[in-house]
């Protein structure tokens, strides 16, 4: 009984580890990527246009 | 730490991957069309009083033909095989930067899901990145071509990340959401950016042919298809060892054996 409850409570315990584990590195990759898609996709200053140009034009993303 | 050297690692590896692979084909469908395009994109209005140049003999011999908007060939055009091939690399890059980006956002969904994931589902992971992100935004704003007329622009790419987030949350709803308000919200959420409608120019006349703006949508759609399926499976592929741990307890609050 009781090693079944330490078990179970460390089961719990990694998966707590392991969720916040998760979500630090969903969220560190949400991040890098959105920032890299702004500024592949959407950010206007007139070299970072031209140069992603025909890119943004191919993805479909509105351009001009 | 560990978790998020591979994340990153495989979302380097697939968005490299499949960013090349979409240069390439690129090269050969979109990047064309793009040239072909900007040789009819406006730059500056026909001049309403055009007749009245007696004065500059020289101008009015340049400006001899005044028929139609005045064309000409816009900034980017290359000229040299220089600018050719430095165009070509700037636009190799920031597709590996798309791609690389993409990759880390569908591999944060992947791990939050908590699934299992190989190629073969990696593969569903990226047709529902390609229907998030190419095919949804293009139902109500078509992939454009330089010199085609269109809303403002800001508004245009509000209506985009709306429609594109909109369907990414959709679709993960669908795939893994049990609770049926849920379902419904997100789904909604996927329906709203297109009941309230896309921004559109009011006269819908641009400079290019209809039928190189026809392929050109064609030619995008498709590319994004493949470099999504590419992106997807290496994603996959790549992820395969990574969400097993969390699998009896994923992020996202799913039922086990609600299936």
């Amino acid at each position: 009984m009781f090693s079944m409850t330490a078990r179970s409570m460390n089961a719990a315990s990694s998966a707590t580890r392991s969720a916040a584990q998760t979500a630090v590195a969903a969220f560190a990759a949400i991040l890098l990527g959105s920032f890299l898609l702004y500024g592949v996709g959407f950010a206007q200053p007139q070299q970072i246009h031209d140069a992603a140009h025909d890119a943004r034009h191919s993805f479909a993303f509105p351009c001009h | 730490m560990e978790l998020i050297r591979r994340l990153f690692t495989a979302a380097l590896v697939a968005g490299v991957l499949s960013g090349t692979a979409a240069s390439v084909v690129q090269q050969a469908t979109t990047v064309p069309l793009i040239l072909e395009a900007e040789k009819y994109e406006v730059v500056t209005p026909p001049p309403a009083t055009a007749a009245p140049t007696a004065g500059a003999p020289a101008a009015s011999q340049a400006e001899g033909h005044q028929h139609g908007p005045v064309r000409e060939v816009g900034e980017g055009v290359p000229v040299t095989l220089d600018e050719a091939m430095q165009r070509i690399g700037l636009t190799i890059a920031a597709n590996l930067i798309a791609g690389v980006a993409y990759a880390l956002l569908l591999g944060a969904a992947i791990l939050l899901a908590g699934r299992p994931v190989d190629a073969r589902r990696g593969l569903v992971w990226g047709m529902g990145g390609f229907v998030a992100v190419s095919l949804a935004p293009s139902f109500g704003l078509a992939p454009e071509l330089p010199g085609m007329a269109g809303a403002e622009l800001e508004l245009r790419q509000l209506w985009w990340l709306s429609a594109a987030a909109g369907a990414g949350v959709g679709i993960a709803a669908l795939a893994f959401a049990r609770n049926r308000l849920v379902i419904a919200v997100a789904v909604l959420a996927a329906a709203l950016p297109h009941l309230i409608g896309a921004p559109h120019p009011e006269s819908a006349e641009g400079a290019v042919p209809p039928e190189l703006a026809a392929r050109f949508v064609t030619a995008s759609l498709g590319s994004a298809a493949l470099f999504w399926a590419i992106l997807g499976s290496v994603c996959g592929w790549l992820m395969s060892g990574m969400v097993e741990p969390a699998e009896r307890h994923p992020a996202l609050r799913v039922q086990p054996g609600a299936r």
